[in-house]
C-alpha cells in the first residue's frame, strides 16, 4: 500500500535543499550568471556549517552548557559566511575578470566538493570516531525542533509541522525571493540586467554591483540548502559523499520552474518525491528498476525545457544574456 | 565629483602567444606558490618536500609514468571530443555522459555477444556501437538546439545523470556475483572483447589511439571545410546564415562528432584498461575537460600541454595526500586553487588595465 503521509514529509525534506538551491541558482542567473558551482557551494555551506557546530560543540565545558539558539546561530553564520565566500569567488572571476563561466562554475564544484571532503574528512579523523562520519546530534536536534503541535494534530502535524525552522524559512525565502523579482523595482533592475545588460547600464543601472550582490545572495541562499540536508535531513550525520548529486539537481528545479522560486515551493517537493519514489514503488526483488526510477527528475527536467523551448513565449526563455560575461566597451 | 576613474579597462588587440603562455606560466606558479601556502597550514611540512613529492607522485617510477600518461590520454581524448562543439559556442558539459554510454555499450557488447561471435568480430561491433552510443548520447541535445534552440548547457549536464542511472542499471542487470551489484572484470578468464596489448605495456595502446584523434582533429579543425564552418559558426551564427551554411546541420554534425569521440574514449576505458562497467568509470573527466579545452584556446596541440598540467597536478596533489596522510579529496582542492588562478589570469591577456594619467604607473602583467 503506498503511504501518502508518511511519503509527503519525506518528499518535502528531500526537496527542502533542492528549493534553497535553485532559489539561489535562480536569483544568480535571473542576472546573468550561470553558475555552475552551485554544487560546489552547497557542500561548503553544509561543511561550514558542521564546522562551525562541531567547534561550537567542542568549546563547551560540559553538556549542560549547551544553548540551542548558539546551536543554531553558529552554524548558520558559519555557513552563510562560507558561501558568501564561494560566490565573491565566482562573481571576482566571472564579473571583475569576465572569465568564462561555465568554466569558472564547473572549477568552483571541483573545489567545493574537495574542500567538503576534505575537512569532513579530517573533522571525523579529529573526533576520533571509529565510523566514517561525524555525528552532531546535539546541534541536529536544535535545528529539528518542531512546531509544538506537530504530534498532537495527526495527518496534519505530520505534512505541515513536522519540518525544523529551515524548511520553513526555505518556503518564505521562496516566496520573498519571487515577490522580489516580479514585484519590486529591485527585481525589475535585476532582471534587465540578465536580460540585456548595456541596456540596463545606459539606463544607469550599476551592472557589476548587481550581478555581484544577486550572485552572492543566491550563494548564500544555496549554501543553506547544503545546512539543511546536514542538520536536519541527515540528523546531523556528516559522510563524506553523502550529499551526492542533489546540487545538479537543484540546477534542474531552476529549469522546471521556468525561473519561478514561487513555482519552486511545489516542485521542490515533487522533486523530492521523485527522487525517493524508488524506495516507495513495489519492485519486487528487482533492484534494476530501483536504478532506472532514480532516472525520473532528469527525464522531466529535459521534458521541460524541451516544451519551453518549443513553446517560444518569452517570460519562459531563460534570461536572454545568461552565460555570457558583460563588457561595457563591447557592444 | 565627476572625477576620472582611477583606472580603466580596455580590451588589448591580439597578443603574441608567448605573452599569453607567460601570462599563464605566471598564474600556475602563482597558484603553485598559493597550494604550497594552503598545504603547509594543514600539513605543517617544508614546501620543498610537498613540491618533490608532487614530482615523485607523478614520475617515481615507471609504472607512474604510465598511469600518468594513461591519465593524460583519457583526459585529452575527451577534451578533444568536446572542442568541436566549444569551438562553435555549444556548450557541451556532457562528455561525461557521453563517454559513460560509450562505455556502456562496449560493456554490452562484450557481455552479451561474448558466446555468439568470433573475438575479433566482438571488436569489431564494440568499436561501432560505442563510437554510436556516444554520438546518440551527443546528438539528441544537439538535435533539440539546432530545432528550438534548447539551452544545450543545462540539457546535456542532465543527460550525464541520465547515462549514469542506465549504467547503474545495467551494473544491477549484469551483477556478477550475484547480489553485489557490481559487475566486476569482464571476461577476466576468456579476455574476449579485451583489445590487444601493444608491446607490453597495457596504456600504450590508448595514448597512441589518442595521439592519433589529437593530429585528426587539428587537421579537421584547422584544415578542412567542416573546421572552417564550425568556426564562422561559432563566431556568429547569423553570419553563417548569411553565406548559406546550414547552421542546424553543423550543429548536430558537431554533436554528433564529439560524442562519437567521447564514446570512443568509453571505449578505451572499458575495452583496453579498465575491463569493467561502473558509474564513475569516466571519473569526473568529462567535467575536467571542459577546463582542459577552454585553457587550451580550443587547439587540439595546446591541450596536450593543458591536460599533462591538469593530470599531472591530480596525480601529484593524490599523492601528497597519501604521504602526508591527508584524504584524496585534498588533490580537488588544489586543483580548484590551480584553476581559479588559470582562469583569472585570461583576463590579463584579454584585457589591459589603464591607469588614470599621473596616477600610478601602468601595471598590465
Amino acid at each position: 500500500m503506498f503511504d501518502i503521509i508518511s511519503f509527503i514529509p519525506r518528499a518535502v525534506m528531500q526537496g527542502i535543499p533542492l528549493l534553497l538551491g535553485s532559489t539561489g541558482e535562480i536569483l544568480t542567473e535571473k542576472s546573468g550568471n550561470l553558475n555552475l558551482g552551485i554544487p560546489g557551494t552547497m557542500y561548503v555551506g553544509a561543511i561550514s556549517g558542521v564546522i562551525g557546530a562541531f567547534l561550537y560543540e567542542s568549546s563547551l565545558p560540559n553538556p549542560e552548557a549547551f544553548s540551542p539558539f548558539m546551536a543554531v546561530l553558529i552554524p548558520t553564520l558559519a555557513c552563510l559566511a562560507g558561501s558568501f565566500l564561494m560566490g565573491l569567488i565566482y562573481s571576482f572571476l566571472t564579473v571583475t575578470l569576465r572569465a568564462n563561466q561555465n568554466v569558472t562554475g564547473l572549477a568552483l564544484t571541483t573545489f567545493g566538493v574537495g574542500f567538503g571532503n576534505f575537512f569532513g574528512g579530517s573533522l571525523i579523523k579529529l573526533a576520533g570516531s571509529d565510523m566514517p562520519y561525524l555525528a552532531l546530534s546535539a546541534t541536529s536536534n536544535a535545528f529539528r525542533q518542531t512546531l509544538p503541535w506537530a504530534n498532537t494534530t495527526g495527518w496534519f502535524g505530520q505534512i505541515f509541522l513536522s519540518y525544523g525552522w529551515l524548511a520553513y524559512a526555505a518556503v518564505v525565502i521562496a516566496l520573498i525571493a519571487g515577490y522580489v523579482l516580479s514585484h519590486t523595482r529591485t527585481g525589475l533592475h535585476l532582471r534587465a540586467v540578465g536580460e540585456n545588460p548595456a541596456t540596463a547600464d545606459s539606463a544607469g543601472i550599476n551592472v557589476g554591483r548587481y550581478k555581484y550582490v544577486a550572485t552572492c545572495v543566491g550563494s548564500m541562499i544555496a549554501g543553506l540548502g547544503g545546512l539543511y540536508y546536514v542538520m536536519d535531513y541527515a540528523s546531523g550525520i556528516w559522510s563524506n559523499n553523502a550529499f551526492g548529486d542533489r546540487g545538479w539537481l537543484a540546477i534542474a528545479l531552476v529549469i522546471f520552474t521556468i525561473w519561478r522560486p514561487n513555482v519552486g515551493v511545489l516542485a521542490s517537493v515533487l522533486f523530492g518525491g521523485l527522487y525517493i519514489l524508488h524506495m516507495y514503488i513495489p519492485s519486487g526483488m528487482n533492484l534494476a528498476v530501483k536504478e532506472l526510477y532514480k532516472m525520473f527528475p532528469y527525464v522531466v527536467t529535459i521534458i521541460v525545457l524541451i516544451i519551453t523551448s518549443m513553446r517560444s513565449k518569452r517570460e519562459n526563455h531563460p534570461p536572454a544574456s545568461l552565460g555570457v560575461p558583460y563588457f561595457r566597451e563591447e557592444r | 565629483m565627476n572625477k576620472e576613474p582611477l583606472f580603466h579597462i580596455s580590451k588589448r588587440s591580439a597578443v603574441p602567444w608567448y605573452v599569453a603562455w607567460i601570462v599563464r606560466g605566471c598564474a600556475v606558479v602563482l597558484a603553485l606558490i598559493v597550494c604550497a601556502a594552503v598545504t603547509v597550514l594543514v600539513t605543517g611540512e617544508n614546501p620543498l618536500n610537498i613540491y618533490s613529492t608532487i614530482i615523485h607522485g607523478t614520475f617515481g617510477s615507471a609504472r607512474k609514468i604510465w598511469v600518468t600518461f594513461q591519465n593524460v590520454a583519457i583526459l585529452l581524448c575527451i577534451s578533444l571530443a568536446v572542442t568541436p562543439a566549444f569551438r562553435m559556442k555549444f556548450w557541451n558539459v556532457g562528455g561525461e555522459g557521453q563517454t559513460l554510454a560509450g562505455c556502456l555499450a562496449a560493456a554490452a557488447c562484450m557481455i552479451t555477444l561474448r558466446d555468439a561471435l568470433p573475438n575479433w568480430a566482438i571488436i569489431c561491433c564494440m568499436i561501432v556501437s560505442s563510437i554510436i552510443a556516444g554520438a546518440i548520447w551527443g546528438g539528441i541535445p544537439a538535435f533539440f538546439k539546432a530545432k528550438w534552440g534548447t539551452n544545450e548547457t543545462l540539457f546535456t549536464l542532465m543527460m550525464n545523470y541520465i547515462a549514469t542511472q542506465l549504467v547503474a542499471f545495467f551494473c544491477v542487470v549484469w551483477e556478477s556475483p550475484k547480489g553485489s551489484g557490481q559487475i566486476g572484470i569482464i571476461n577476466q578468464k576468456t579476455e574476449i572483447g579485451w583489445l590487444p596489448v601493444i608491446g607490453g605495456q597495457r596504456y600504450l595502446l590508448n595514448i597512441l589511439v589518442v595521439a592519433v584523434v589529437c593530429v585528426l582533429m587539428y587537421i579537421y579543425l584547422n584544415y578542412t571545410k567542416h573546421g572552417y564552418e564550425i568556426s564562422v559558426v561559432g563566431e556568429s551564427e547569423r553570419t553563417a546564415r548569411y553565406v548559406g551554411i546550414k547552421v542546424d546541420k553543423v550543429i548536430i554534425r558537431t554533436m554528433l562528432l564529439s560524442g562519437g569521440i567521447c564514446g570512443l574514449t568509453g571505449l578505451l576505458l572499458v575495452g583496453a584498461t579498465d575491463h569493467t562497467l561502473t558509474t564513475t568509470l569516466a571519473g569526473g573527466n568529462g567535467f575536467t575537460a571542459v577546463m582542459v579545452s577552454w585553457l587550451a584556446k580550443f587547439n587540439p596541440i595546446w591541450m596536450i600541454l593543458t591536460s599533462f598540467l591538469i593530470a599531472f597536478l591530480g596525480r601529484g596533489a593524490g599523492e601528497i595526500s597519501k604521504t602526508f596522510g591527508l584524504n584524496q579529496s585534498f588533490s580537488d582542492i588544489l586543483t580548484g586553487i590551480i584553476l581559479f588562478f588559470i582562469i583569472g589570469s585570461e583576463f590579463f591577456i584579454t584585457y589591459k588595465i589603464n591607469f588614470r594619467h599621473g596616477g600610478k604607473k601602468e601595471s598590465g602583467v
